[in-house]
């Protein structure tokens, strides 16, 4: 029997002050547009948000959780990567 | 005396008070959970514009009844709203065929009314445009969606709009309280509301491959408070907590 069920979209969020879409939820629609509304109507009722986006879950690619260790552990150890790591020499002005 | 600008405040709030009722029916039973959440955002829009309308005719009435009292206190021959909004929900695709043929004359309405010399009813038409703009799109996406979709969706929204369409003219209907109201300049003039109507609702049935009935038979007479068999099982619902607990609040 052929799966009825229709895709799953991802939802991202613009609110008022925010610069940038966040990721809100996920919902279920037959197209992009009805995505879109099905997302004002779930996310954004209480004023959460000025901007929509939503795109298939189909079409997200996500890192594997199992490779985190190989993945994030080794910046752990590299802290002269952050700028507070190194002392700024005494008459350097506007840093 | 009848005062015309009560009664035609009237005639709206109702139209918004009755499909909002309508569509509260759905809660907790939308085919998905989105559209659940959908419809119960319309409808409380439209409980909004009913407030916002009814409280305005209870002002103009000037015999101190509220928003409350009008909308919970009336006898069904006082409801004022046209029967297509009364209609029973039916199947989904019955709902939003009732809602998108509504959304479009509302559309036009509040467009017009933006030209009311009225303050109030000006300012109450612009916030509901708002809504109303969203609304008929969604109905109509839906239309289409439904009409264009599986023979099944197609047959079954054909047959909504078979059942529906009689009830459309009703939406144009015209008598003293209109001529009285444009006359003064409060309403502005609605020459050419059905036309207009027609060419925006033809449009989206046409993308949805929907034929608009040829039936000529048209239904008429909630504007002067003669309702289908419909509108006093919503009443029951509607006003038995003030019926049972007169005043009570929560």
């Amino acid at each position: 029997m052929a799966n009825k069920e229709w895709p799953l979209w991802e939802v991202f969020i613009r609110s008022k002050q925010g610069l940038s879409h966040k990721h809100v939820g996920s919902l279920r629609a037959a197209d992009s547009e009805m995505a879109i509304e099905n997302a004002r109507d779930v996310y954004t009722r209480r004023s959460e948000g000025v901007s929509i986006w939503v795109v298939e879950s189909n079409d997200v690619f996500a890192s594997n959780p199992y490779d985190a260790d190989s993945l994030y552990e080794p910046s752990d150890s590299k802290v002269y990567r952050h700028p507070t790591f190194y002392e700024v020499p005494d008459g350097i002005e506007h840093m | 005396m009848m005062n015309a600008l009560y009664e035609y405040l009237v005639r709206l709030g109702d139209d918004s008070l009755i499909i909002g009722h309508r569509l509260s029916e759905w809660c907790g039973h939308g085919p998905i959970l989105e559209e659940d959440i959908a419809m119960t955002n319309l409808s409380l829009d439209f409980i909004g514009q009913a407030t916002s309308l009814l409280k305005y005719a209870g002002e103009v009435e000037g015999k101190g009844r509220t928003e409350d009292d009008l909308a919970y206190l009336r006898y069904d021959r006082e409801y004022k709203n046209a029967l297509l909004v009364e209609q029973p929900n039916g199947d989904f695709g019955m709902t939003m065929m009732r809602q998108f043929l509504f959304d479009a004359y509302r559309r036009l309405l509040f467009e017009r009314l933006l030209n009311s010399t009225d303050d109030t009813l000006r300012a109450i038409a612009a916030k509901s445009l708002k809504e109303t703009k969203y609304h008929l799109k969604h109905s109509s996406e839906w239309v289409i969606r439904l009409g264009d979709g599986t023979s099944e969706s197609n047959k079954r929204i054909q047959e909504s709009l078979d059942t529906l369409w009689r009830y459309t003219s009703e939406l144009f209907y015209s008598d003293e309280v209109d001529v009285e109201l444009i006359a003064t300049g409060k309403i502005p003039s609605m020459d050419g509301l059905e036309q207009e109507w027609k060419e925006l609702v033809g449009v989206v049935l046409e993308e949805a491959t929907l034929k608009i009935p040829t039936n000529n038979w048209k239904h008429e007479g909630g504007r002067k408070g003669m309702h289908s068999e419909h509108l006093g099982y919503i009443l029951a619902e509607l006003q038995y907590m003030q019926r049972a607990y007169p005043g009570l609040e929560w």
